[in-house]
């Protein structure tokens, strides 16, 4: 498995990661080998085998549709790099 | 007072033979000795456990304790702390407060713990060196040119220099055992759901578990009671009563049946590592067990499955890393999509990108089926394996890692090299189940580290089997010399 400079690029676009220029290369390098390795997966006929999701293939608990958490919103915007009036402030999106 | 063990530090509180306030100040006075060499806190909480400890004080003399009250430990920098920076070794949570308290750190708290502060730690969890750090490597204590193990290597090299009693750590591939092991000490990653993942940053949320890291089996017992049991704000927390872990301790190992996978002990073991787990096996002998060969046909799967299931998730998981809400954001950025793709390219290093990248290709249209499916099929036949093993012996024994500490820069150009010092530990969190690390000699110096791998919620049985070897053996007892 050999990942293209070009593939590299799409990837690091749909994982919304910037990256260098002049290190795609070297990830492509490094990613193509994580590939391969993870190949070896494809020595083994696994077409009866069920997918296991949780190791005790446990279901998600639910919960009753209630408000249980409180209000604390200037609290968790506390961290945030740029926050007005309640609303967390982003580049303008719409022209 | 820091060559004693929790247990023993316990002993002493109660009797009032020191106060917490006493212990503490230790404490920290030994980290601001050592720390600079060791790299091993990133944040040191020195206002706070002294306020803890005068608290605990309290409580000690008016008789509402209960055995950790007052017995500093140092939290994985991976547990959100209320209050206190929470980076989870990344330069994209540098700047990041926690607003609230994991649920492990809110457990401490109850029980009367003091924090000493937050250890360093692989990047997000990724890595097996703690190289990947944004706040550079911890350093090794029994050597400093070695690395401490990872991703817990601030947890490992912590508790392993005596600058704390116990440390907690998080496991999701060997993070708490291979560093245990690299550094000399006994930790537990336990079976998956038995302790809160809330509050504790995301890696690989279907494989990570957070867990013990403390220099006996003895005190790893007395911190996991803390920290196991039920949390109904962890969706896949399982709910079940929790064993008291430090009543079997000294149960009798007569007749306990012990299975060493072969392939534990094939090509790329280190010969001096295989003949002190053999040794370790004899000594077992000695005290009633019997041993037979079983073995785990899959096991050598569970890499690739691993770095297929563990980047996918991961990938999932960071993209709550926005630069929007909290966290490390760009300068000046143009659009959206600028604000987005550069503050992530910035915030996040090397390794923690290519683990987001290849579980973006993974996941994306198309590769589902041929690469995460795939894998949590073999998941399920690496479990199928143990089941199969579990039938025949109580517990698995085998070498948490193929070598004992590597030099500072030996695998971390090569992404593959580094995963495989994880080929040992990997296939438990497949299959979800509990996994301890504990000292069992040294190889050119530096400890060397035997696993034993349990049934699902056999971690009373896990412990008690490593306690009965340390009371038998000394190596757990070793310290470095330098600290």
């Amino acid at each position: 498995m050999s990942l293209s400079t070009a593939e590299v690029n799409k990837i690091a676009w749909l994982g919304r990661i910037a990256i260098d220029a002049d290190k795609i290369e070297a990830y492509a390098r490094d990613l193509s080998g994580i590939l391969d390795f993870v190949e070896q997966m494809s020595v083994l006929d696994t077409s009866a085998v069920a997918p296991m999701a949780h190791p005790m293939d446990q279901a998600q608990r639910l919960r009753l549709d209630l408000v249980t958490e409180a209000d604390q919103r200037e609290l968790f915007q506390a961290n945030s790099p740029s926050v007005e009036a309640g609303l967390f402030l982003v580049p303008k999106v719409i022209e | 007072m820091h060559n004693k063990t929790i247990a023993e530090l316990a002993q002493g509180l109660h009797q009032k033979q020191f106060s917490s306030l006493e212990l503490t100040t230790h404490f920290l006075q030994r980290i601001q000795e050592h720390n600079k060499r060791l790299n091993a806190f990133v944040t040191i909480t020195d206002e706070l456990a002294l306020a803890q400890a005068k608290e605990a004080d309290d409580r000690l003399s008016s008789g509402q304790s209960n055995t950790l009250t007052g017995i500093p430990i140092a939290q994985k920098d991976i547990f959100c702390t209320q209050g206190v920076r929470t980076s989870c070794g990344s330069k994209m949570l540098d700047n990041f407060i926690a607003p609230y308290n994991a649920t492990v750190v809110e457990r401490f708290n109850q029980a009367g713990a003091v924090m000493l502060g937050k250890l360093n730690m692989d990047e997000f969890a990724m890595g097996s060196s703690n190289e990947t750090s944004y706040y550079g490597p911890v350093k090794n204590p029994w050597d400093v040119g070695a690395v401490p193990g990872g991703s817990s290597g601030g947890s490992a090299a912590a508790v392993a220099s005596r600058i704390a009693p116990g440390a907690t750590g998080t496991d999701t591939g060997g993070s708490i055992r291979q560093p245990a092991a690299f550094c000399g000490i006994t930790g537990l990653k336990p079976t998956y759901g038995l302790v809160s993942r809330w509050g504790m940053i995301a890696f690989a949320s279907s494989l990570d578990q957070g867990g013990p890291m403390a220099r006996t089996a003895e005190d790893c017992a007395l911190m996991l009671q803390t920290m196991a049991g039920f949390d109904e704000k962890d969706s896949t927390s399982v709910n079940r009563p929790v064993a008291d872990f430090s009543a079997t301790l000294n149960d009798s190992l007569q007749g306990l049946r012990i299975g060493l996978p072969k392939e534990f002990f094939g090509e790329g073991l280190d010969h001096d590592i295989a003949k002190l787990i053999h040794e370790a096996v004899a000594e077992y002998e000695k005290l009633g067990a019997t041993v037979k060969e079983v073995s785990l046909p899959n096991m050598n799967l569970s890499g690739p499955a691993y770095y297929v299931v563990a980047p996918a998730e991961c990938s999932s998981n960071l993209a709550r890393f926005d630069g929007v809400r909290y966290g490390h954001r760009c300068e000046n950025p143009k659009d959206l999509a600028d604000l987005y793709t550069r503050s992530r390219g910035e915030g996040f290093g090397a390794e923690v990108k290519r683990r987001i990248l290849i579980g973006t290709y993974v996941l994306s249209a198309g590769y589902y089926d041929a690469y995460y499916l795939k894998a949590q099929k073999i998941r399920r036949l690496i479990s199928d394996d143990f089941k199969q093993a579990f039938q025949e012996v109580d517990v698995i024994m085998g070498p948490t890692s193929p070598s004992v500490a590597f030099r500072f820069g030996e695998k971390s150009a090569d992404p593959i090299s580094m995963y495989l010092s994880d080929i040992y530990t990997i296939a438990v969190n497949l299959a979800g189940l509990p996994g301890m690390s504990l000292p069992v000699g040294f190889s050119k110096n530096l400890p060397v580290g035997m696993q034993i791998i349990g049934d699902y919620f056999s971690e009373s049985r896990l412990l008690n089997v490593a306690h009965e070897y340390q009371q038998v053996t000394g190596w757990h007892d070793k310290a470095p010399a330098e600290f």
